[in-house]
């Protein structure tokens, strides 16, 4: 079974304590359709556990099959050196159909993040080795599709339900509340 | 063949890899032996528009620039005719060719122990050949489980370093 190589650090996007029960890092991309089902399962998933969840999430952008995906996973990143990394995320989840550059300007002008600063990095690919760097770990830890998931560092290979998230987490040792 | 080998063994490591030559395009032929010296990830899969082998040659697609630094020729392989192939590699705008090992079908996926005789399709079976064309490593998948890259990653980087052939002599 495929574990997860690239241990979690302060340089990933971390929602919750890393040392909670239940560490949950997903490897996704933001054009991928069913990273967007993914999206509300996680959601559904984090209102179920609570504190007990901590919630990674890597970038993995399919670019030949996905032309958009890579430049939505660096404005994440840029909007992310301003502090905010998952209202885009969300955002850019809730908004699969729309992520050409105009989109992720709106998106960064909703958020109200320096748009000057925003659209340098964007433009100025500052981020694309930040998002390579993830693309290589999750190759070398298996990741073979996306969503992937990784449930306290083993890779979840089932369905990505938030259901059978939660018992793959539960089989790790959670203790249901 | 009288007694299709077992489905659940690929070659071992230390076999020399069996030869092919088999069409990429209605005017091309890829062999192994016009490869010698380079390393070679052959990638065996069940056919050309099939959900998870889409996505495995899709994360293939993707590690190209990664696989090709290490040195490696990566070679995909399935019983679909070149027809089929070309219009799945540009739908899928793969990067790397597609060998059709049409006719006689799946000869060469038998050479490889990777060819499911009952459905008449290729297994799911990975192979990382060396240099001096020996097998390195092998894997096989359940049909449905797309095996992902590491397994070839790893063993492309152990892999001896590749020695630079001497000049040739003017």
């Amino acid at each position: 079974m495929s574990r997860l190589r690239i241990p979690v650090t302060d340089e990933d996007h971390v929602l919750g304590a890393p040392d909670a029960p239940a560490v949950l890092v997903e490897y996704g991309d933001y054009e991928c359709p069913f990273c967007g089902q993914a999206y509300w399962e996680v959601k559904e998933l984090s209102q179920a556990l609570g504190d007990r969840l901590c919630f990674v999430f890597r970038n993995f952008p399919l670019t030949q099959a996905h032309p958009d995906a890579e430049l939505a996973a660096e404005a994440a990143e840029a909007a992310g050196a301003q502090g905010r990394f998952w209202e885009m995320h969300d955002l850019l989840y809730e908004h699969q159909e729309s992520l050409e550059v105009g989109s992720l300007l709106a998106y960064a002008e909703t958020l109200q993040l320096d748009l000057r600063v925003f659209s340098d990095d964007v433009g100025g690919h500052r981020f694309q080795d930040r998002v390579r760097r993830d693309f290589l770990g999750g190759a070398r830890s298996g990741v073979n599709g996306t969503p992937t998931f990784f449930v306290n560092g083993h890779r979840h290979d089932g369905p990505f339900t938030a259901d059978a998230l939660l018992s793959a987490l539960e089989g790790g040792g959670l203790n249901a509340p | 063949m009288a007694n299709p080998p077992a489905a659940s063994a690929p070659l071992r490591p230390g076999t020399p890899a069996p030869q092919f030559s088999l069409a990429a395009s209605p005017k091309q032929k890829v062999s192994l032996r016009d490869l010698t010296g380079q390393a070679v990830v052959l990638i065996f899969y069940p056919a050309d528009f099939s959900p998870v082998c889409s996505d495995e040659l899709a994360l293939f697609n993707e590690l190209l620039p990664d696989l090709k630094a290490l040195g490696a020729q990566v070679l995909g392989i399935s019983v679909d005719g070149i027809w089929s192939h070309l219009a799945f590699a540009r739908e899928r705008k793969l990067r790397f060719p597609l060998l059709a090992d049409f006719h006689p079908k799946g000869e060469v996926c038998r050479r490889y122990q990777a060819y499911r005789e009952l459905e008449g399709y290729a297994e799911r079976a990975l192979y990382v050949i060396d240099r001096e064309g020996v097998i390195a490593w092998s894997h096989l998948s359940p049909p449905e489980v797309n095996p992902g890259v590491d397994g070839v990653l790893e063993a492309l980087e152990r892999l001896p370093p590749h020695s630079e052939p001497p000049e040739a002599l003017s």
